[in-house]
């Protein structure tokens, strides 16, 4: 309750700045300032259940100790992203305080999308994450590929806000008990009707492009390519966990009890997800695309918790959340600071920014999933609520193959640091990183080792 | 001596911490220095432990144990046996032989090479004292990491693919292991700690051991596991990754590869796959030495053809691997009795092979057989140790893998005569391709190649020397490293009935 008010009076704020304030870098100190007090009383929410703002929300929303773990990372992991990449923000366009407000909307709607108790709270918060990112990823104005990608998110976006909301229509319909509350839809355990299942069907779909998740992807690489890729690095990683969580919540509250009945569906969909993002995803030669890609593969990996839908699940989802975002921040961090974005673009890192190519090592060993890591956890703690689902072992063995394949794409990169020579033609070896910009890398490296030894720190706040 | 002194926790963190050294240490030139230092350190450390052999208070395991993640039941859970001294011993007994050998060598960026080398010893030490399946796992992986790394910095021309061949077939081996280590954690019974902190499972290898897997379950599992091991030995058809990485990779990472990991999949059978799947390790047992036999047979008949002597060792380390592979499946007392001698005989052995490789390569610029020409008239030292080395290699009488090689065979032929038969044509060849290699690069007349090639220096003897004692020693007694291991052997035959 706290991240909601207060990310959107703080949104408001960073509207009417830009107005007092001329200073860009100003109002990038006023966004981390809001962040940071978002932050704060997030961590206050979590640690003592206590809210500053007590509305009657008629139960609407509705927090307990697994949401609150959830928004608290999605708004520590904009935390960071702001100190990381907060003066790229800066360079995008001359609206650096209505970028930021639109993205303390997104946190905004985030928290919603978390926290929501009823079907109507998800819409409203997936529309407040999606509407300001439609702007986002065409703020480049002058940027044709921009102005593609804006357009083509956009209809796609509405498009799937349409069915969504037909989908919520269904449902409210078929529903005995006539409510929108998600515990209340009473679905029972034997068959449904049809237009409860068509119902289940839409949301499923929508969702499925919400999360990118095949065969409802084909809008993500050219969206993630087109942005900013300053927002690019916002919307695949935050915006994206945000969405699985909703997904998640979703479907465990509203139709958990008829899970036998669309588990092949997802099943179907996390198979072609892996594929066609693993698959895909070797033959990019362009960094930022590659990355694209594999955030539907690891959207793949996220759909295992949908599959398993037990507590290793919450757990896991939990862990990917920090995991995947804060490498996949801290690549695009890198990435907004190389002058070519194909993989030989990143030859020879490691002779002229020795620190960039440790940390883009670390982080690409993390997605890949290897110990020592955060992504090792996350992909462990999905591994064993699949196992502990006991249906389908062999999705389990599939998706390990394709975390094999991932790795083909995610060391090309790091050959290409480590052990490839610089191009004699680049001129970039004059780039210039900031110190706090590399010690930010480190302080990222670090939560992301620390999660991969310890994972507690993540998911003990919901055991205690 | 106080309640406890814990060896384990001497040879993880006196490794890390020589790794920790290298990497920010000022000096270029000095990371050297430290990691010989801190490698001689353990191999003290390693000797000191065997002497607490049968001291009351270090029963079985002389283990260390700290709550990891208690909501899961996972502890840093380490410890020795018999079959873990060995080993460990073996390991630290590798890392100081193969630095000083390779002293001469000039390796570009010593700080991270030599950090790297030392976080490798780490894992293996983790990979051969871990008791809890996830430690286990992390340390498998902790060693797999650094050694890609200087693989693909410090290799030949070819080595980025070699490398890259060898890291995903380990990787996606070991991710297969990891749902075998998740299925198995699940049907375990549960654990608590001492603050009250009940987990419903356990990760435990005395939970796993317990563990009641029905036959069904345990063959699907007994798959996923073998593929691992199968993988890290290597076991045909799962081995055409390794030729490549030993010829690519920098010698001593070679020695590392081929001395010391390898043995991580032969422990790994004995750890953990026999014990915890008995009956599916009864039921394939044929099948597996089956494969390994083809194993023993095949590599011999590709290693007498080859020219590329790192390629000829390579292929005669999948055969010796493959004949301890077959020797542990027939799971008899004599056969795994030698086949854990022999672990450590051939980690000796091949390492010395290996030592002489890197210095003809070294000093002629070249590891083509046909190239090379009469070097026992320029190197004679060299030469005599390089004959013993090589009788070791193909287990003649008074070298330690004949006393390995005679249990292994005896065993195997108990199990089945044929098997034994067609496995002993594997020596036949070795004798057939380590002979005729001797003949072509020592003897004969000199050549352009060798003709102006100096003898070893002293670095080079004084390690010589010591794998050359030690290959005697244990051939004329071998009778302490048996009672090593005698209890790991019985125990695990108890598991097996």
């Amino acid at each position: 309750m706290n991240t909601i008010i207060l990310s959107a009076i703080w949104g408001v704020i960073m509207m009417f700045s830009g107005v007092f304030v001329k200073k860009s870098t100003t109002q990038k100190y006023i966004a981390i300032t809001g962040i940071l007090v978002i932050v704060a009383f997030a961590t206050i929410e979590l640690l003592s259940g206590q809210t500053f703002f007590d509305f009657n929300t008629r139960g609407m929303i509705k927090t307990d100790v697994y949401n609150l773990s959830f928004v608290w990372i999605a708004v520590f992991s904009t935390l960071l992203y702001f100190l990381l990449s907060g003066s790229e923000i800066e360079k995008v366009g001359p609206h650096i305080g209505e970028y930021f407000a639109l993205l303390f909307f997104i946190v905004c709607g985030i928290a919603i999308a978390a926290t929501f108790n009823t079907l109507l709270m998800l819409f409203i918060g997936i529309e407040i994450i999606s509407i300001p990112l439609y702007i986002l990823t065409g703020s480049d104005k002058r940027n044709l590929k921009s102005n593609e990608a804006a357009l083509k998110y956009f209809l796609m976006g509405a498009f799937s806000t349409g069915i969504m909301l037909m989908g919520i229509a269904f449902v409210y319909g078929a529903n005995p008990a006539g409510s929108f509350y998600i515990d209340n839809i009473q679905i029972g355990t034997g068959h449904m009707s049809v237009l409860m299942a068509l119902g289940l069907l839409f949301m499923l779909v929508s969702m499925s492009f919400k999360v990118s998740a095949a065969p409802f992807h084909f809008w993500t690489p050219d969206v993630y390519d087109g942005a900013p890729t300053v927002f690019t690095s916002f919307m695949s990683t935050i915006v994206k966990v945000a969405g699985f969580f909703a997904f998640i919540r979703l479907f465990e509250h509203a139709f958990g009890t008829v899970q036998d009945q669309w588990q092949k569906l997802i099943i179907i969909i996390t198979i072609a997800t892996l594929f066609i993002g693993n698959i895909t995803a070797v033959f990019q030669q362009s960094v930022k695309r590659m990355l694209a890609y594999s955030s539907i593969a690891q959207a793949g990996f996220m759909l295992l918790a949908l599959f398993a839908l037990n507590e290793k699940a919450k757990d896991g989802i939990l862990l990917y959340a920090a995991a995947y975002s804060f490498a996949t921040i801290g690549l695009f961090g890198i990435l907004t600071k190389m002058e070519d974005y194909t993989i030989d673009g990143f030859n020879g890192l490691a002779k002229k920014q020795p620190i960039l190519a440790f940390a883009t090592t670390v982080f690409l060993l993390s997605l890949t999933g290897v110990p020592l890591t955060a992504g090792f956890q996350s992909k462990f703690f999905m591994l064993m609520a699949a196992v502990e689902n006991g249906n389908h072992y062999w999705i389990v063995v599939v998706a390990v193959l394709f975390a094999a394949i991932s790795a083909y794409y995610y060391f090309k990169v790091i050959q290409a640091v480590y052990f490839k020579e610089p191009n004699l033609s680049d001129t970039s070896s004059e780039i210039f990183i900031s110190t706090p910009f590399k010690f930010m890398l480190l302080i990222l490296v670090a939560l992301i080792v620390v999660i991969g030894i310890y994972p507690e720190i993540i998911i003990g706040w919901r055991y205690r | 001596m106080g309640t406890y002194f814990s060896f384990p926790d001497l040879f993880i963190w006196l490794p890390l911490l020589a790794a920790f050294l290298c990497f920010v240490i000022n000096k270029e030139q000095q990371a050297k220095t430290i990691a010989i230092v801190f490698s001689l350190f353990v191999l003290g450390v390693s000797v000191c432990s065997l002497f607490y052999l049968n001291d009351d208070k270090y029963l079985n395991f002389n283990n260390v144990n700290y709550i990891w993640l208690k909501y899961l039941g996972a502890s840093y859970f380490i410890g020795l046996d018999g079959t873990g001294r060995l080993l460990t011993m073996l390991t630290a007994l590798a890392f100081p032989m193969i630095l000083i050998a390779t002293f001469n060598t000039r390796q570009d960026k010593p700080r991270a090479f030599y950090g790297l080398m030392m976080l490798t010893q780490a894992g293996l030490m983790g990979v051969f004292m871990a008791l809890d399946a996830l430690s286990f796992y992390f340390f498998w992986e902790l060693a797999l990491i650094p050694i890609y790394f200087l693989c693909s910095k410090w290799g030949g021309e070819k080595r980025i693919e070699a490398t890259f061949k060898f890291f995903v077939y380990t990787f996606a081996g070991s991710l297969l292991m990891l749902i075998g280590i998740i299925y198995v954690y699940l049907h375990t019974t549960g654990r608590s700690f001492g603050d009250g902190v009940y987990a419903q499972h356990s990760f435990a290898l005395s939970s796993f051991y317990m563990s009641q897997l029905s036959a069904t379950e345990q063959t699907s599992l007994f798959a996923l596991f073998f593929v691992a091991f199968a993988i890290k030995m290597p076991i045909f058809p799962f081995h055409t990754w390794q030729p490549g990485a030993y010829d690519q990779s920098p010698t001593a990472v070679t020695m590392i590869l081929s001395g010391v990991m390898v043995k991580m999949g032969l422990f790994g059978l004995l750890r953990w796959l026999l014990p915890v799947f008995p009956l599916a390790s009864i039921h394939f047992k044929n099948v597996v030495i089956i494969l390994s036999i083809i194993g023993v047979v095949y590599a011999s008949c590709i290693a007498m053809i080859q020219d590329n002597i790192k390629r000829l060792v390579a292929y005669s380390s999948i055969a010796h691997i493959g004949l301890m592979c077959a020797a542990i499946f027939s799971m008899n007392e004599i056969s795994l009795q030698g086949a854990l001698l022999q672990m450590f005989n051939h980690g000796i052995n091949i390492i010395g092979m290996w030592i002489v490789i890197e210095i003809i390569e070294r000093k002629t610029g070249v590891k083509k057989i046909s190239e090379l020409s009469g070097l026992a008239a320029t190197m004679p030292v060299l030469t005599i140790f390089f004959v013993i080395i090589a009788f070791a290699n193909i287990a003649l009488p008074l070298t330690n893998a004949f006393a390995g090689e005679f249990l292994m065979f005896t065993g195997l032929y108990h199990y089945n005569q044929w098997f034994a038969f067609i496995a002993g044509l594997g020596i036949i060849l070795s004798a057939v391709y380590t002979l005729n290699m001797i003949r072509k690069v020592f003897y004969g007349s000199l050549n352009a190649v060798t003709h102006e090639v100096k003898d070893i220096s002293w670095n080079e003897k004084l390690i010589l020397l010591v794998i050359v004692a030690i290959i005697f020693f244990i051939g004329i007694y071998p009778q302490p490293l048996i009672e090593l291991t005698k209890e790991s052997v019985s125990t695990l035959l108890m598991k097996l009935k």
